[in-house]
């Protein structure tokens, strides 16, 4: 009897919190199956592996590299064109590889702000201290190098060719089972897909109930006690269900907490923040400039609130300050 | 060559075009620098259309609509009237300047107001200089 052959496959993670190998782990006993029927060749975060064995591997020998996090300096974009030399399928795996995720959001700020942040003049940094990390060092002689931080953050299809993506921040564990048993099966759809969610948006899953839209004022979620039976949306809590795409099983609404926007835009959309804006901005129950204006305050980051998930995938893409 | 603003400009149908059109017909002169779009209603300039616009290269973007109380349908022109101060904020983010977005008021009677504002708007968008969103450099890898 010939045994069948197993799936190779690798996981890696570029610009992200690790959220998403963890979601690959809350699988639970699945993920022993998975081991039992693939080959992990590569998976940092659980695996001891190196670089050398990836390079080693021969072009297309990996059945499916799932790739989380963005590409936010040159280590990751060499992995992410590494993988998908050896892979058949290259898998682009939550919010971030998807979307550009929450480290996108530095792309509204200069690199060179957030080094100086980060290193120089952040409040809890000894003063006086000029330690700035630099790609090149010379140390006794010898030249050190640690990957460049690029301008700006990327998406994985930014940079390579990507055959799925599966969105989510996390993806629900539920639509990780999903995807591996479609490529397990064999039962893909068609390239350059978003799997493991539907074509719906939140607000056409959510079991609040939905009567007509009036914003009078906008609330933090500790300034009211909310109805959990009633669109958050109608009670003032900013919810970005109208313009993300489900699949999720509405965890945040079902949760009390407003959709923030982790699936990206529904099929047809193409810029998530401004699609919100114009729906959000329309039902300010209000005709007078001043009055709106006044309501509007009390959005004070409405921008990073609108991407946070997708700011590299959004039109603008990136701040364009001198 | 001198730097000439493209401009683009989204009019509404029943007030802010048959206003420009007047413009026209009256022979009211004003800059060729902007590229009028119809829409039926203010209300149908999703935010979409003005960042889309910023994006494939267009200097400034100028919508136009009913006097408040005057939209055709009622209420339309109000939907973009709150639409506005957000849009400026989120381009505001993006590092786009003020003055390359405008929404304003403009009726079917007002061809010379139209004139005048898309006069004002060309020069202060000359003054500004072109818009500094590349539309070449928008996913370019190079740009590390």
């Amino acid at each position: 009897m010939t045994e069948k052959k197993k799936l190779q496959i690798a996981l890696y993670w570029g610009a992200a919190c690790g959220g998403c190998d963890v979601a690959v782990l809350d699988t639970n006993e699945f993920i022993l199956d998975v081991a039992a029927a693939a080959d992990i060749r590569f998976w940092p975060i659980a695996v001891d592996g190196k670089y050398a064995d990836v390079e080693a591997l021969a072009d297309g020998e990996l059945d499916l590299a799932i790739f989380n996090g963005a590409v936010r300096n040159s280590e990751n974009q060499q992995v992410a064109e590494l993988l998908r030399r050896k892979s058949k399928i290259l898998v682009a795996f939550g919010s971030c590889a998807h979307l550009g995720g929450i480290p996108g959001l530095a792309n509204l700020v200069k690199r060179e702000e957030i080094l100086t942040t980060a290193y120089l003049a952040n409040a809890s940094i000894q003063s006086g201290n000029r330690t700035i990390p630099c790609p090149e060092t010379n140390c006794d002689g010898k030249k050190l190098e640690i990957p460049v931080l690029y301008k700006r953050v990327y998406r994985l299809a930014d940079i390579v060719d990507v055959d799925y993506f599966v969105p989510g921040c996390p993806p629900a564990p539920e639509q990780v089972k999903n995807v591996l048993l479609a490529v397990v099966q064999g039962e893909l759809p068609p390239r350059k897909s978003v799997i493991g969610a539907s074509d719906r948006t939140v607000c056409d899953d959510c079991k609040r109930s939905k009567e007509e839209k009036k914003i009078q004022r906008f609330f933090r979620p500790f300034e009211i006690i909310q109805n959990p039976d009633r669109c958050l949306l109608e009670q003032g809590l900013l919810c970005m269900g109208s313009a993300t795409r489900s699949g999720c099983g509405v965890r945040c609404p079902n949760s009390n907490q407003g959709c923030r926007g982790c699936y990206g835009p529904p099929p047809g959309v193409r810029d998530q923040g401004t699609k919100f804006l114009s729906a959000l901005a329309s039902i300010i129950d209000s005709k007078d400039p001043a009055e709106i204006e006044e309501i509007l305050s009390h959005l004070p980051d409405f921008t990073a609130y609108a991407y946070r998930f997708g700011l590299p995938a959004s039109i603008l893409q990136r701040s364009h300050r001198s | 060559m001198s730097f000439e603003p493209k401009i683009v400009g989204f009019l509404c149908n029943w007030c802010s075009y048959t206003g420009a059109d007047l413009a026209g017909t009256s022979r009211i002169p004003y800059p060729a620098n902007v590229r009028i779009i119809r829409v039926m209603c203010s209300a149908r300039i999703d935010p979409t259309f003005v960042v889309q616009a910023l994006a494939q290269g267009a200097d400034a973007v100028l919508i136009c609509g009913c006097h408040p109380g005057d939209c055709h349908y009622s209420e339309g022109n109000y939907k973009a009237m709150r639409r506005f101060p957000l849009l400026k904020q989120l381009l505001k983010a993006y590092g786009v300047e003020d003055d390359r977005v405008r929404q304003t008021w403009v009726s079917a009677s007002e061809g010379q107001r139209f004139a005048e504002i898309v006069t004002d708007l060309t020069e202060r968008v000359r003054a500004l200089g072109p818009s500094r969103i590349h539309p070449e450099l928008l996913n370019d890898q190079r740009e590390r």
